[in-house]
């Protein structure tokens, strides 16, 4: 029993990293997708006073004074420029009418006059309170719970009456940029599959000594940092690069008509697709070195061309290293991030880039958070449905 | 013997198969293969027989055409087949691991050569139902390689080689995976299936007890060179090198210097005893020679005046064999004379530092090209 003790503590290193480093970190990004306790906890009353009411004409006169009371503390506390930047994603007008009320609020000391209610104190701070729209979304932007990161990631609205409709065609930013992701990922998978299938081979069926050398081009590209690596291709693809430069000088291309290899969907497919690469490769040649020659030279002997014994004899053996080259090749594309960034332009940017502006410039953490749960989830998918399509079955030797 | 097919493309009188000067070299400096000629018969069941590296496999590559000989001409019914590509050949061949397609079932497998060939979808099915009645296996059509023992798989291996109907059929070791009660009866089995059908087959092991069951003809290879080729019992009576001598079965070999020669006989001198001995090699007065003598053919304490080799021996062990006593016993300067003697009432009583005489046939002695030791 010691003894398993022991051992257990020794895998406790890891374990405490992996749970500080990965899933507490993932899980709180996770849980930010959908609960957000930010505004319900700095506009506690207000909420509190609009919970029966439906959206619809003034809303009840404590909301008023609940809200004075809230925003006033607010200012004071300095927790409303969080509020409102999370309100004013729901309605952007709320993004300057609530620190304004608030801090004229905290200021002026406000009160009602004889004869006043705290409607018309809010309504002669700033208009905007007499629209039930402002009461609306504070309400709305108050949930703790909330569907509206994934609504907002599959480019969906929430009506007023809380009916759920797709965006405008033209208003649309991520269903088309999801769509882009995996075209762009089945393309790069594809590109790496016809050129590393060939290179895959010659390395698992070559003499032992070639097969150190062949695999060294293929390993040294892949220990080089992935920075080097993007921004060379910046040199190689650049209109003034290596690559126009050849064909100008071949004439294969005209001086001025330089083609635009950088900084577009070409550039993020070119450099992806040799980033990608050795993944493709080194799957493809670990299934295809536990291939042995005899099956080719078996099917040569019973009569077959090479074409049809490739066909029947060695692609099926090879498929379970196509199906995990390529299954790794698209997850890692899905999520690329780097590459795209940096060569891809405006036009070759991919979901994860969002993601990344969502985290570092927007700041809506919820939505970059959605973002993520749903590539999670279809990544997932993916996995699940190769295993079942290949699991226990493709059982070689 | 064998059922001979008729043969209308060449005549009776040509080979099956027929290697003329075949050199093969990987490096360019060392041969694998020595300017090799063989012939096989039609119908005939030769065996390629010999240590590893002796360059049976190479042979056998070399005919199925997944090898290009360096030099020489390799005639397949007569026709220069050397620059053909393998499935141009016609050849059937079972490889040593099998090489049934694991992702295939039996009945694939076994379809596979006749889809290469276009065989209509109905001829087909009828070929694979024979093949597999053939080698027993009927039954397990549906079956994936790996569902199979190791005694299936090779009839499975054997089926396909020959469903495509092939007049040739190479035998790359194939029974060295299986344990020995399954090699043995399969030994059999592919002798009967060889002689059922007349095809011809060349077939490589480093098992000489199994080429011996097996073969018409076997050829004892070593370095890249046939050292002997004959029939199973011409090569365990009459070795005409030392090398095939201690290759097929046990043997006795003694060093020594000749003394006189007749014209098949010479007289030989070895540890003081001088021994009358079939003359095989080429030799002189002078000349070294090494004796082989087959451990049964050595007599035990004989009649007098049975054998004209006679000589006094110091016993140095006795292993009980069953049927047979293998008696090692000090004699003409060796101590690795061996006798193996019947199980008979009243050869129990040898004890391990007993004299004995021992004795043995002129006929049953031959006088070998000496040989350096070590090879």
């Amino acid at each position: 029993m010691t003894a398993r003790w022991r051992a257990a503590a020794l895998v406790l290193p890891l374990l405490i990293y992996t749970v500080v480093t990965f899933l507490v970190p993932l899980t709180t990004m996770l849980v930010r997708s959908f609960y957000d306790p930010v505004v319900a906890e700095v506009l506690p009353g207000v909420l509190a006073a609009l919970d029966d009411w439906n959206g619809s004409g003034d809303p009840p006169e404590p909301a008023w004074e609940a809200a004075a009371t809230d925003l006033r503390a607010a200012a004071e506390a300095g927790t409303v420029g969080r509020v409102a930047s999370r309100v004013g994603r729901v309605d952007p007008d709320l993004r300057t009418v609530l620190p304004g009320t608030a801090f004229a609020l905290a200021e002026g000391g406000l009160r009602p006059a004889r004869g006043q209610t705290w409607h018309d104190v809010m309504v002669s701070v700033d208009s905007a309170w007499a629209s039930p729209d402002t009461w609306r979304g504070i309400k709305e932007g108050g949930r703790r719970f909330t569907s509206r990161h994934y609504l907002n990631a599959v480019d969906l609205t929430r009506g007023p009456d809380g009916s759920v409709a797709a965006r405008p065609e033209d208003r649309r930013i991520y269903l088309p940029l999801f769509w882009r992701t995996l075209q762009v990922s089945l393309a790069v998978t594809l590109l790496c599959l016809v050129l590393g299938y060939p290179v895959a081979h010659l390395i698992a069926h070559a003499s032992p000594r070639k097969r150190g050398i062949l695999l060294a081009l293929v390993l040294v590209p892949f220990w080089t940092s992935l920075l080097a690596r993007t921004t060379s291709w910046i040199v190689l693809l650049q209109n003034q690069g290596v690559i126009n430069d050849l064909l100008v000088a071949t004439g294969l291309v005209a001086d001025d008509g330089r083609l635009a290899l950088v900084y577009n969907m070409a550039g993020t497919l070119i450099a992806m697709a040799h980033v990608l690469l050795p993944f493709m490769v080194l799957s493809l040649y670990s299934v295809m070195n536990s291939i042995s020659p005899q099956y080719m030279r078996a099917a040569a002997s019973l009569g077959a061309r090479p074409w049809h014994a490739f066909r029947k004899v060695y692609w099926p053996q090879s498929l379970p290293g196509v199906g995990a080259g390529c299954l790794m090749v698209f997850i890692l594309a899905i999520g690329y991030y780097i590459t795209p960034a940096l060569v891809g332009g405006s036009s070759g940017q991919l979901i994860s880039n969002m993601v990344a502006y969502h985290m570092q410039q927007s700041l809506n953490w919820g939505l970059a958070a959605a973002l993520g749960v749903l590539m999670l989830g279809g990544v997932m998918l993916l996995y699940v449905l190769y295993d079942r399509l290949t699991g226990g079955r493709v059982g070689i030797r | 013997m064998t059922a001979l097919k008729p043969d209308l493309k060449s005549g009776p009188t040509t080979p099956h198969v027929c290697f003329e000067a075949v050199s093969k070299s990987y490096d360019g400096k060392t041969l694998v293969v020595h300017s090799l000629d063989l012939e096989v018969a039609r119908g005939e069941f030769l065996t390629l027989l010999g240590p590893s590296g002796s360059g049976k496999t190479t042979i056998l590559m070399l005919l199925a055409g997944f090898e290009v000989p360096s030099a020489g001409v390799i005639r397949v019914a007569g026709k220069p087949v050397q620059d053909l590509p393998p499935r141009k050949r016609g050849i059937g061949m079972v490889f040593q691991n099998y090489a049934l397609f694991p992702h295939m079932t039996v009945r694939e497998n076994l379809e596979f050569p006749l889809e290469a060939r276009s065989v209509a979808a109905q001829a087909r099915e009828e070929r694979v139902a024979r093949a597999m009645d053939l080698v027993r296996l009927s039954g397990l059509a549906g079956r994936r390689p790996a569902q199979l023992s190791g005694g299936q798989q090779q009839r499975v291996a054997i089926a396909r080689a020959l469903v495509f109907e092939p007049e040739l059929v190479l035998m790359d070791e194939p029974l060295g995976a299986l344990d020995r009660s399954l090699r043995e009866e399969m030994q059999y089995e592919i002798r009967s299936i060889q002689r059922r059908l007349g095809v011809t087959m060349v077939y490589v092991t480093h098992d000489q007890r199994e080429a011996m069951v097996m073969s018409d003809r076997i050829a004892v290879l070593r370095g890249g060179r046939i050292e002997q080729i004959a029939g199973p019992e011409g090569l365990y009576e009459e070795p005409e090198r030392v090398f095939v001598a201690n290759f097929i079965g046990e043997n006795n070999r003694l060093d020594a210097e000749v003394t006189s020669v007749e014209k098949h006989l010479c007289e030989v001198v070895t540890g003081g005893e001088t021994i009358r001995a079939i003359k095989v090699a080429d030799c002189e007065v002078g000349d070294t020679v090494t004796l082989s003598m087959r451990p049964e053919r050595v007599a035990v304490n004989p009649r007098d005046g049975l054998y004209s080799n006679e000589t006094d021996a110091i016993v140095e062990d006795v292993v009980f064999l069953g049927g047979q006593l293998r008696v090692r016993m000090t004699a003409c300067g060796s101590d690795q004379i061996v006798a193996k003697i019947p199980n008979m009432l009243g050869h129990g009583g040898l004890l391990v530092g007993d004299t004995v005489r021992i004795g043995w046939a002129v006929a049953d002695c031959r006088a070998l090209a000496a040989e350096p030791a070590h090879s």
